[in-house]
């Protein structure tokens, strides 16, 4: 722990509000940064922990509260504004310029006109300083995800930040590209630099933070040393009741492999697509098999060759209950017992402006016989929708509201609900609890898991390592296109799945050690 | 007696054939780098075209007339940006409402002025330079707007890729979300390049009613602006790439005027289908490779933005 | 204190009915200023416009004379705007309708049957259809923007029929003008009530707004219509093929253009002449947007399109104003609709906020 104490603070927030439509996002928030200090915000997702990050970088403005720069208030127009004192900010989502280069970026986030060239040597300067390797002339578009947070961190580096603030850095990196980054900010900390860590990662707050504020639904809960905390106290304050694990199902012993995928090799389709080499692993019934792996690693197209979005060039690279299925398209599937839910699910799980009786037509009209005589029978979809929302418990005015008027929850308890009710032999299921908030995570497992007890076979692919381990018989990992050998979660650790995450396909070193001099 | 005494007026017919298309598909091009997809090109050249026109009969000056123009293109491409920018139209929609538009409004400011006669733009001739054999007359006797038309060119290649606003203005059309959230005033930045290809397109309108066939007509452009539109894709978004194209389709309608002027043995019906097949076949040319479009189109291009948080 | 737009939770039923109203009426206030402009009395020319024309049975039959082709048009081109494919090219295809369609009696002009007619229109959907196969077969197999193709085939069409016209299909009895001889009785569209104009096309149209309307909203195609339109990638995961609906909208668009055209040549103009249609093809564009792109809808805003057409006319002969008024109108209708429509999406707030935002 640095030095923390004594002087004013570097940022201060006053009593900080912000109402949008039909909620409170920021209820009277009070927030205090020492220079030198890390700082966590500690909220689930909808705990307003966004809000106010925009509020302090300018992006939104307060209808509430002070703001308090090194004791003496100040407006923050703008994240020009913000910049200009001294804050700089990393986004979850990146803002950052795909198309074009990596010094092209970083201009761009700074002020007035640059000289290019000058501009590349202090780009070197600064990521060899910090540990932070980067090819000022790479296109964006042709970097890692770990790269393209390094291109976000060098440009607020570049302009000296007072306060640095870190959306939910860790949610894209390997646990060992995330080590790294902490050691990164330590050295800031120790410079002086205050950081505002913005997480729900429990152990990674404890391990990196000086102080944390708790938000629960727009509200200040509570100021706290982490270090200080246990896990289960933090999460405590966070979710606000008592944490309940998810009933896990016994142990699966030789059930029938279900869904069978051999050799699977898919090119990519797009020129920053990835492609799918060799893939083998076997689903069997009553299991839910995990496949673990940083966002971009080929999931997507994992998911997309298995639903049959895109067929396979071997028609046996996918069997589902011994029947080859590599050629069939997502409807034939689905008649043979296939269910999917994307990860997406506004724009590819749903149709965002048809009504939920109309969204659950989309994919169960051919095994829920939603058609009579070529006509599409209503009155059977509306049925269909109702059970959908009463037996999966989702809020809704009723079924002839869109799909985007329900909350993120909500809607994904519908879609996982409306391929449920499908009765299907094996389910795929994509970060089936991103966005949620925690009650609805803790039904969505504990359905799934209900699901594989009844002899279904459950596939989830998810970057959340928690909700693996939390859920899963036997996890794999995906890194490049390539996926692993499955091991069964007693055999393994989180850090050889860290490993496997980056890239080292089970031995060696991971690949990005060697950029470190 | 020389047997290529044909060549300097060729040439110099489809410079005049070639330049409306360069001002529309130059002004076009830095509204699509900045994300917006204005459909509209072939209203607002209708609409310059009927402008220049009458400025130039009331008033006598080219200048006012070729200001007037640009002042009304820019004027319909604010109507655009209203529509598309400030209440989140539908660009593809508010795009051909602007064409229609401009095809009605043009119609009705010019029914007055069918017929009437204006001289054609007057070429510069550059003492000296102008008389040297050949070279002569197709670089050094143009008039202004041609020399205009490459100079803008020239400076929009450097605005974009030279400039920090230039860089500003393509970050804007390849992620307005990005752009958003570092600070830059999208929508403003679209203003100003709506607006600038609104000019280009009423200038480029009114090189046709003035220089190419000095008079106005009702729907006197007869597919240029759509024509503007394919160059940019066939030149994948590169300034340099639109000049050629836009020659290359200059010679193309002059080929098919001489050819039919030459008596070929063809129904002059179908050599005027030319630019419009060749327009055609341009665009199967360079969309057949998805990725290359995917790489050089910006990646915002028609999409609504509205800030969200 | 600012006025913010908001996007509102659902988007809002009430303002899909309600926006085309305003459109209306703000299309109406601003011609009353275009009015001033052009110097004529604004009630006056008002009248001219929307009253004057359909003071008879007379006038009401033309109504639908000029509304069937629009309504055609339309109908086809909402099915494509539904589904993101933007076929704007619904005039060449409807040249090309009329082209087709009319070949059977060019060539065979001595038929007497009672099949001719019929022939005659499934030729028209026929040469429609396959117009517009090219941009199908450009955007499906080129991946070709079908906004720009569609659009050059227009002017390829219109030059085609005009090779034909000045060419072979000239009527030899016609004093070497431009046109063909015209149409027999067994070519002829039969007139529906006698002493006007209404002809057989304008059931088809009906016939097509009424099996247009249970396609959509009770049919799987329909369906995935909507669902490729609003979110492809939901289309995929559902197993519809972009492709097909892509190829499919167009054929549908282009056939239903081709019956236009040849109901234009064989119904009210009743011989191929050099121009066939006053635009009707880019004005259905706006018919579309007007009647929310749902067939009854588009039926009504047929109707009124349909009525600018003759309320120009009658305004041209009645008080000198110039036609082009017609097409500034319309051309109007729709800006003042696609501004409205933010209205359906957002709404608009009085931001009173405590401290000053900038």
């Amino acid at each position: 722990m640095s030095e923390t104490g004594g002087g004013a603070p570097q940022l201060e927030l006053r009593g900080i509000t912000k109402a949008y439509p039909g909620c409170l996002a920021n209820d009277h928030i009070d927030l205090k940064i020492m220079p030198g200090e890390i700082h966590a915000l500690l909220g689930e997702n909808g705990a307003g922990k966004s809000t106010l990050v925009k509020i302090i970088y300018g992006v939104l403005a307060a209808d509430e509260g002070d703001i308090l720069w090194e004791g003496v208030p100040v407006t923050i127009p703008n994240p020009h504004g913000a910049r200009k004192i001294g804050i700089g900010m990393v986004f979850q989502h990146f803002s950052l310029f795909e198309a074009m280069t990596v010094s092209e970026n970083i201009a761009l986030g700074l002020p007035g006109r640059q000289n290019m060239r000058s501009l590349e040597k202090q780009i070197i300067d600064v990521s060899k300083n910090y540990g932070l390797p980067l090819d000022p002339q790479r296109q964006v578009h042709t970097l890692s995800v770990g790269e393209k947070q390094r291109i976000e961190i060098v440009r607020c580096l570049l302009q000296n930040p007072k306060l640095l603030i870190m959306d939910e850095p860790t949610s894209v990196l390997t646990p060992q590209e995330a080590e790294k980054m902490f050691e990164t900010l330590r050295r800031l900390a120790t410079e002086g630099v205050s950081i505002l860590y913005i997480s729900h990662k429990l152990d990674e707050i404890r391990a990196l933070c000086h102080k944390a504020t708790i938000l629960r639904g727009g509200k200040f809960i509570n100021e706290c040393d982490p270090t200080k905390e246990t896990a289960k106290t933090l999460a405590e304050m966070m979710i606000g009741s008592s944490l309940r694990a998810p009933a896990h199902h016994k142990a699966v012993k030789g059930g029938d492999v279900r869904l069978k995928v051999r050799n699977l090799t898919v090119p990519a389709t797009t020129e920053f697509g990835i492609s799918l080499k060799d893939i083998s692993f076997n689903v069997k019934s009553g299991e839910v098999f995990g496949i673990a792996g940083v966002a971009g690693n080929g999931q997507i197209e994992l998911l997309s060759a298995l639903s049959g979005e895109t067929r396979s060039q071997a028609a046996d690279a996918v069997t589902l209950d011994g029947e080859y299925i590599g050629w069939l398209s997502p409807n034939e599937r689905r008649d043979l017992g296939l269910a999917f839910v994307p990860e997406d699910r506004l724009g590819h799980g749903s149709v965002p402006e048809m009504t939920l009786s109309e969204n659950a037509f989309l994919s169960g009209y051919n095994r829920m016989k939603l058609i009579s005589a070529g006509f599409i029978n209503n009155i059977s979809s509306a049925r269909y929708a109702t059970d959908i929302v009463r037996k999966f418990d989702v809020r809704t005015p009723g079924i002839f509201h869109t799909a985007n008027s329900l909350s993120g929850g909500n809607l994904q308890k519908f879609i996982v609900g409306r391929e449920i009710l499908q009765k299907p032999d094996v389910i795929i299921v994509a970060h089936p609890t991103w966005g949620v908030d925690a009650g609805a995570a803790a039904f969505i497992h504990q359905t799934l898991i209900d699901l594989a007890e009844k002899g279904a076979a459950v596939l989830v692919i998810s970057q959340d390592l928690d909700e693996l381990f939390a859920i899963s018989n036997r996890i794999a990992v995906i890194s490049e296109g390539r996926l692993s050998a499955a091991k069964s979660l007693k055999e393994i650790t989180v850090e050889e799945i860290g490993l496997l995450m980056g890239g080292t396909h089970g031995t060696g070193a991971p690949k990005e050690a060697s950029h470190v001099a | 007696m020389s047997g290529f005494d044909w060549i300097v007026p060729v040439f110099l017919t489809v410079i005049t054939a070639a330049t409306p298309l360069v001002f529309a598909a130059i002004g076009e091009l830095v509204s699509e780098k900045s994300g917006v997809l204005n459909l509209g090109v072939e209203g607002m050249m209708l609409v310059g075209a009927a402008t220049g026109f009458i400025a130039v009969t009331v008033t006598g000056s080219y200048f006012l007339g070729v200001a007037a123009a640009a002042f009304a293109g820019a004027a319909m491409a604010l109507l655009f940006g209203i529509l598309t920018l400030s209440l989140m139209a539908n660009q593809v929609a508010t795009g051909l409402a602007l064409t229609l538009f401009g095809v009605g409004l043009s119609a009705l400011m010019g029914q007055d002025f069918v017929g009437v006669p204006v001289d054609a733009l007057t070429k510069l001739n550059i003492p000296g330079l102008s008389d040297i054999p050949f070279l002569g007359p197709i670089l050094f006797a143009q008039d202004a707007l041609v020399y205009l038309s490459i100079i803008m060119v020239g400076v929009v290649g450097w605005f974009l890729y030279k400039t920090k606003a230039g860089l500003i203005l393509r970050a804007v059309g390849d992620s307005h979300d990005a752009a958003h959230a570092i600070g830059y005033p999208v929508i403003a930045i679209r203003y100003l390049a709506v607006l600038f290809g609104g000019a280009m397109s009423g200038i480029g309108g009114a090189y046709l009613s003035l220089a190419y066939t000095p008079m106005w007509a009702e729907n006197m452009t007869a597919g240029r602006g759509w024509i503007a539109l394919a160059l940019i894709v066939f030149a994948t978004w590169k300034p340099g790439l639109v000049l050629l194209g836009a020659y290359m389709f200059g010679g193309i309608t002059i080929l098919q005027l001489h050819a039919q002027a030459a008596g070929l043995d063809v129904p002059s019906q179908f050599l005027s289908m030319l630019p419009y097949v060749a327009t055609i076949v341009v665009l199967v040319l360079i969309s057949k490779d998805q990725s290359r479009i995917r790489k050089h189109a910006p990646a915002c291009i028609g999409r609504v933005f509205h800030p969200a948080a | 204190m600012w006025l913010k737009i908001e996007k509102r939770p659902e988007y809002s039923k009430g303002m899909v009915y309600a926006t085309p109203l305003i459109a209306l009426l703000l299309t109406v206030l601003s011609s009353i200023i275009l009015f001033e402009v052009l110097g004529v009395n604004p009630m006056e020319a008002l009248y001219q416009f929307f009253v004057a024309p359909l003071d008879s049975t007379y006038g009401f039959s033309e109504l639908f004379v000029k509304a069937t082709p629009l309504i055609l048009c339309a109908i086809g081109l909402s099915v494509g705007f539904r589904a993101n494919v933007w076929n704007i090219g619904a005039e060449g295809q409807l040249l090309m309708g009329a082209i087709f369609g009319s070949s059977l009696f060019i060539y065979y002009p001595e038929t007497e049957s009672v099949f001719l007619l019929p022939v005659m229109i499934l030729m028209g959907a026929v040469g429609g259809a396959a117009w517009a196969a090219i941009p199908a077969v450009l955007k499906t197999r080129f991946n070709a923007n079908e906004i720009l193709t569609s659009l050059m085939l227009v002017y390829v069409a219109g030059l085609i029929l005009s090779f034909l016209i000045h060419g072979s299909w000239r009527d030899p009895a016609g004093f070497n003008f431009p046109e063909s001889q015209t149409f027999s009785d067994s070519a002829d569209m039969p007139i529906l009530i006698a002493g006007t104009r209404m002809h057989l096309g304008t059931l088809l149209a009906l016939l097509a707004v009424l099996g247009t309307w249970i396609m959509m909203a009770r049919t799987l195609i329909g369906f995935q219509v909507k669902v490729i339109g609003e979110a492809p990638r939901a289309g995929g995961y559902a197993g519809f093929s972009q492709k097909k609906i892509i190829w499919f909208s167009l054929l549908f668009s282009g056939a239903l253009a081709g019956i236009a055209g040849i109901s234009e040549v064989s119904g009210p103009i009743d011989q191929v002449v050099p121009v066939i249609s006053p635009g009707y093809g880019f004005t259905a564009i706006i018919v579309a947007f007007l009647g929310r792109l749902h067939p009854a809808g588009i039926f009504f805003a047929g109707l009124l399109m349909a009525l600018t057409y003759l309320g120009g006319e009658t305004a041209q002969i009645n008080l000198g104003l110039p036609l082009a008024v017609t097409g500034v109108f319309q051309g109007m209708v729709l800006f003042f609709l696609l501004a409205s429509d933010v209205l359906i999406h957002y709404r608009f707030r009085w931001n009173f906020s405590t401290k000053a935002v900038s």
